[in-house]
């Protein structure tokens, strides 16, 4: 089973995300990178179904130099290959010209599965596993919190509002990844030792044959959510009291119940 | 040329989920503002006599595609069939709920139509031809105004965000015969928690963290209950496995956009803020007056959880008489 993983280096969550002078981009400077936590939860899975069918897991990035680190993560982990698509000319892509990019890379690549994040929390577009395999043609499944495959076929539990949708599709296929479908390992110390000889390949686009692709979607601006002025605090003698000041409040001034 | 709006609708064993609704409304905004019609496509099967409902929302046509593999989602035979009604009636955008469905067919959609595409957006500007769309980004971190260019555009409108809206369409009602094409994927079956109100859809949601101590949510049940909303939670309050995932509002959770949100011994760490920083209002009860989640919040209450939720219920269940 040849297993690649579409992973992403983000910003951790927590930290403070600023605008940059360019008012489209953010400020960069004291951010910490880390592989986005679907991505992650999608390196663990990949290394679960190696573990049981054997096989490879390859992991395949569109990035900058710093993002060796987050492949070297998962290599550490227990990845088998990393491929880093490098090149300046990603910077102006959007969503579908990444989804082209990676879906090209694939095609000079053996897989029976693919594994990508539901999302990657920095632009949180949702666009990029499925936009992927509709352009290598395989099948998706996407929000799955557990899998099992048998007999050339994955059987996925798919999560939608209220409830749990079982489906089967056959490989080769794309899946993207659920909260609740593991808990990632950390990257032991020989597993990072290891890591540093394990091949990461790196390539530009000329080398994968594909211009990068023009943009049909672009930022015009970014902005602050408006920041919540109330932050009224509700005093009172006693539960019963304070409790009755804010259903006042939100029934007479803020009308939501 | 292109034009035109067109929505499609979601449904869920029969009935049309809020979000359509709210799609198609906002559909009719985007149709008003470039001086075009409205249609909305059904897929799915015997979906006739609720179809029609449409028409309130502005739709001024109806098309039906019914067949019963469509009774089910599944993302080939969707994509198979909206992607050839949306090259019959090459609309200027197409317009569909940011759900599970939604997320999963609309990039399969943008791919296969070479279209460009905005999801979770909260807010859509029209000016001419050209749209901007607002989405929230770095787990609502940010706000990113987003131009999208050529046709068609397609774009998701995060649940709850948007408001629905009535209004007349001619709602004339066609019905095709859906062919639905080669498909590779399944449905096997699905499971849903009857009468529990999805988080995404509901207009009150009272949640808890680490706070509650424990498994027992009687007493967030019982708010939730008396203000007809839903109860949510922490991370924490899921890795102890006092709630399950789905229940889970943040940034590995659900992104939820309520009138109501009510944080119960929750310190408003980052990443739940991510899931709930777009809710209208804001209420937050926590026994430490420095926690963090008071700076997000619209009211404060400072407390033990277990007095101030009770009684919280009570003058709820007081004023609703
Ligand atoms: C990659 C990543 C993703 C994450 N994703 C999410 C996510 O999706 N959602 C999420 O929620 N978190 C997420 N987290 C975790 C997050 O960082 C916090 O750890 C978590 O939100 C804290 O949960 P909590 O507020 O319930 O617990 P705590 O931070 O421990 O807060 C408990 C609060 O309860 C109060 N309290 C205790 N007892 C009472 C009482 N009797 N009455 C009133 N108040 C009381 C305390 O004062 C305290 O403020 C993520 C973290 C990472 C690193
Ligand atoms: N630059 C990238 N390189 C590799 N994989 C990516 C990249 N961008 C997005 N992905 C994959 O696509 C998923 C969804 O991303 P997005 O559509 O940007 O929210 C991510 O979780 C990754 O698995």
């Amino acid at each position: 089973m040849d297993i690649v993983v579409l992973l992403k280096q983000v910003p951790a969550t927590e930290a403070m995300i600023g605008i940059a002078d360019d008012g489209k981009s953010i400020k960069t400077d004291d951010i910490k990178w880390v592989i986005n936590p679907y991505d992650e939860f999608a390196v663990e899975e990949a290394l679960k179904i190696k573990e049981e069918q054997g096989g490879t897991v390859t992991i395949l990035s569109v990035g900058t130099d710093k993002t060796v680190e987050a492949i070297r993560t998962g290599l550490a982990m227990g990845a088998d290959n990393g491929v880093l698509i490098n090149d300046p000319a990603t910077a102006g892509c959007d969503s579908l010209g990444i989804a082209k990019i990676l879906a090209e890379a694939l095609k000079t690549m053996p897989y029976d599965l693919i594994i990508a994040g539901q999302r990657a929390v920095d632009d949180d577009n949702y666009i990029v596993g499925g936009a992927v395999a509709e352009y290598l043609g395989i099948p998706q499944i996407s929000l799955v919190n557990k899998e099992e495959i048998v007999d050339g076929k994955i059987r996925c539990n798919r999560t939608v509002e209220g409830g749990t949708v079982v489906l089967d599709a056959p490989l080769p296929a794309l899946f993207t990844t659920q909260r609740g479908l593991n808990e990632p390992r950390y990257a032991s110390l020989p597993g990072i030792m290891k890591a540093k000889k394990k091949p990461l390949d790196t390539k530009t686009l000329s080398d994968i044959g594909i211009e990068a692709p023009s943009p049909k979607v672009g930022i015009a601006a970014l902005r602050m959510p408006p920041e919540r002025v109330g932050g009224r605090m509700i005093e009172g003698e006693s539960a019963q009291e304070k409790a009755a000041l804010l259903v006042k409040a939100l029934h007479e001034e803020a009308k939501v119940v | 040329m292109s034009q035109g709006v067109l929505a499609i609708a979601e449904q869920l064993d029969g009935a049309f989920r809020k979000v359509t609704f709210e799609a198609v409304s906002e559909g009719k905004k985007i149709a008003a503002g470039m001086g075009c019609s409205l249609t909305v496509v059904v897929p799915g099967s015997g979906m006739e006599s609720v179809a029609r409902d449409l028409a309130k929302y502005g739709a001024d046509k109806i098309i039906i595609a019914d067949n019963a593999a469509l009774k089910e989602y599944t993302t080939d035979a969707y994509a198979n069939v909206v992607a050839d009604i949306i090259g019959k009636e090459d609309p200027a955008v197409v317009i569909l709920g940011a759900t599970a469905q939604g997320k999963d067919l609309a990039p399969r959609l943008a791919a296969r139509l070479d279209a460009a595409i905005a999801i979770d957006v909260i807010e859509i500007k029209v000016d001419g031809d050209s749209i901007t769309a607002t989405r929230p980004m770095y787990g609502g971190k940010l706000l990113a105004d987003v131009v999208l260019e050529g046709t068609p555009k397609i774009i998701a409108t995060r649940p709850n965000a948007m408001g629905v809206l009535e209004s007349d369409g001619a709602g004339a009602v066609e019905t095709v015969s859906a062919d639905v094409g080669e498909t590779a994927i399944r449905f096997v079956e699905k499971t849903m928690e009857s009468n529990k109100l999805e988080l995404t859809e509901a207009d009150i949601i009272v949640s808890g963290g680490r706070g509650m101590g424990g498994g027992d949510f009687a007493i967030l049940e019982a708010l939730a209950a008396a203000m007809g909303g839903a109860v949510g939670a922490s991370r924490v309050a899921v890795d102890e496995g006092w709630r399950a995932h789905s229940d889970q509002v943040g940034q590995t959770g659900k992104v939820v956009s309520p009138n109501l949100y009510v944080a119960c011994g929750i310190s408003g760490a980052i990443q739940h803020l991510a899931g709930m920083s777009s809710s209208k209002v804001v209420v937050a009860i926590n026994k430490d007056p420095d926690a963090p989640i008071f700076s997000k919040a619209d009211y404060g209450v400072v407390g033990d959880l277990f007095e101030l939720v009770p009684a919280i219920t009570e003058e709820i269940k007081a004023i609703k008489g």
